[in-house]
């Protein structure tokens, strides 16, 4: 899923310096499951937001709403009346969310508030990792199911560097080293020979390198 | 192909010797020359860094061709960590253009753990692509993209390998990787963990790697009690054994026991079967390898018409 925090109060504040009406849009895909930007947290925003202003001598109306997913325009529609009624929108949906925002409502601007922050997975509560960068071209099946792209602080397909110690990155201690969990992963199935092969230099034009990338497919185009 | 220096030294069967330099946080052309100073005719190359420890130093091609101009042969070092393989590819070029040959292939201190941490880590290539890349160049006169250099040029190619890094087991199995990619040469992180090392080079005999390749084998002199702390503490990739630090601490002059130390090392070293040579790592201390080579019985170094 995608995984992001909510952008601290401060920053949103600032930002809704000029506004006097507010609407707080959260999204109820992956923010509500990593507890950024779900139905939940856009109320306490909202409280929060209301809160400050009024402390501020400087009121703000805030109205909340959580549509299913911000990222597809379909589900846009149901919250036009909101979106009319307020002098701006803060959308705690991913990166992916608000720009569809601005995009679908684009009399209006929408605000960043979160950070939208990887690709990933929760690891205990409260705890989440990152695992996939989006490449666009998966070495899954040779690195035995984990990234070196992602989850190797230096991406290397010839892994590991000589920063590795007790199978931590030397970037942080609390971080594994992708490639100790591959060698270890190989050696677990007898397949360490793997390793001898000298992986060529990646094709990054497959990932964000290549430019904004775009997917069309043909077969199910209407 | 004209062969560099190193080359020539290590194809002789001599037990080499190099030396390390780290540029300065400013572009004194003099503060270069001072640090080479002291290591000419005590060394058969010098390394240079590449912005070690991922801090912001003058780049190592222009201080190569500053030595160079001392005539003292660089080892030009070269990380992935902040250049593209188009950058990459064109400063070869260049440093082959201004008379280098040594090039050593590393992938570079993460940018997080130095002067610049919010910099964007580049590694478009890795270590291993970029000995490839290397050996393609020079052997195909070929770059990665398939265009075809203008005319060959001569590289001698180093790699570096950590035997004190994890997964320990794999070490030697990365070294024949590196071999197969393009190899010439191989220097290794600094040594204080002689057992470890010890371990490490009969796996890498057993396996017949020596034969393959030349390895250098890394060590520095201690200068203090703190630096041997930092150093345990806080480099990457580091093992700084407590029997190392005990004797420095009970030591009264610690920077004559760190000298010691040292040339006790490269004595052990010289004994060590595939050990081809010493790289003596005495950045911002370059004024001591005179006295250790001399010491050690490294000197006069080998010259070749």
């Amino acid at each position: 899923m995608i995984v992001a925090e909510r952008k601290p109060l401060k920053e949103i504040l600032a930002n809704l310096e000029p506004f006097k009406k507010v609407l707080v849009l959260g999204c109820g895909e992956c923010v509500t499951v990593c507890m950024a930007g779900g139905d939940k947290e856009a109320r306490e925003t909202a409280l929060a937001l209301s809160i400050a202003r009024n402390k501020a001598g400087n009121p703000i109306e805030v109205k909340t709403h959580t549509v299913e997913r911000q990222c597809e325009p379909e589900y846009l529609e149901s919250v036009r009346h909101l979106v009319e009624e307020a002098d701006v929108v803060v959308s705690l949906a991913c990166g992916v969310g608000i720009q569809n925002m601005n995009m679908y409502f684009d009399d209006k601007r929408t605000l960043p508030g979160v950070n939208t922050t990887f690709m990933g997975m929760p690891t205990a509560q409260g705890e989440w990792m990152e695992n996939c960068l989006g490449c666009g071209n998966c070495v899954l099946d040779e690195t035995m199911g984990i990234c070196p792209i992602a989850r190797c602080s230096k991406s290397m397909l010839n892994g590991p560097c000589g920063g590795s110690q007790n199978g931590k990155c030397e970037v942080n201690k609390d971080l594994d080293c992708a490639w100790h969990l591959i060698v270890e992963r190989l050696m677990k199935f007898n397949k360490l020979d793997a390793l001898q092969e000298i992986k060529e230099p990646k094709d990054w034009s497959t990932s964000h390198n290549g430019g904004p990338r775009k997917m069309i497919r043909e077969d199910v185009k209407l | 192909m004209t062969k560099s220096n190193l080359q020539k030294v290590l194809e002789s069967g001599a037990f080499a010797v190099t030396g390390e330099l780290g540029p300065p946080k400013s572009g004194e052309r003099e503060v270069i020359e001072h640090h080479a100073s002291h290591l000419k005719g005590c060394v058969d190359s010098v390394n240079i860094t590449d912005n070690q420890t991922a801090i912001v130093r003058t780049s190592s091609i222009a201080a190569g061709k500053i030595i160079l101009d001392m005539g003292i042969e660089p080892n030009v070092q070269m990380t992935v960590r902040d250049r593209n393989r188009i950058a990459i590819q064109a400063d070869v070029l260049g440093a082959a253009a201004l008379g280098m040959k040594n090039v050593l292939c590393i992938q570079g201190d993460h940018a997080s753990l130095g002067s610049e941490p919010q910099a964007k880590n580049v590694n478009d290539l890795d270590s291993m692509n970029l000995i490839s890349t290397l050996k393609k160049m020079r052997d195909e006169q070929e770059f990665i993209g398939g265009d075809k250099l203008d005319a060959p040029i001569d590289l001698y190619i180093g790699a570096v390998a950590n035997p004190f890094a994890d997964p320990f087991e794999y070490r030697p199995y990365r070294l024949a990787k590196k071999i197969a990619a393009g190899a010439d040469f191989i220097q290794t992180q600094v040594i204080f963990d002689m057992e470890r090392f010890e371990l490490y080079m009969k796996k890498v005999v057993d396996m017949g790697l020596h034969e393959k390749v030349r390895i250098i084998a890394g060590i520095t002199p201690l200068k203090s009690l703190g630096a041997a702390r930092y150093m345990k503490k806080f480099v990457a990739g580091m093992i700084v054994p407590d029997h190392i630090i005990d004797r420095l601490k009970g030591a009264k002059d610690k920077k004559a026991e760190g000298v010691n130390m040292a040339i006790e090392m490269i004595e052990h070293l010289k004994t060590i079967e595939g050990v081809a040579g010493v790289h003596i790592m005495a950045v911002a201390w370059e004024e001591i390898v005179p006295e250790i080579a001399e010491r050690a019985g490294l000197l006069p170094r080998p010259t070749f018409d």
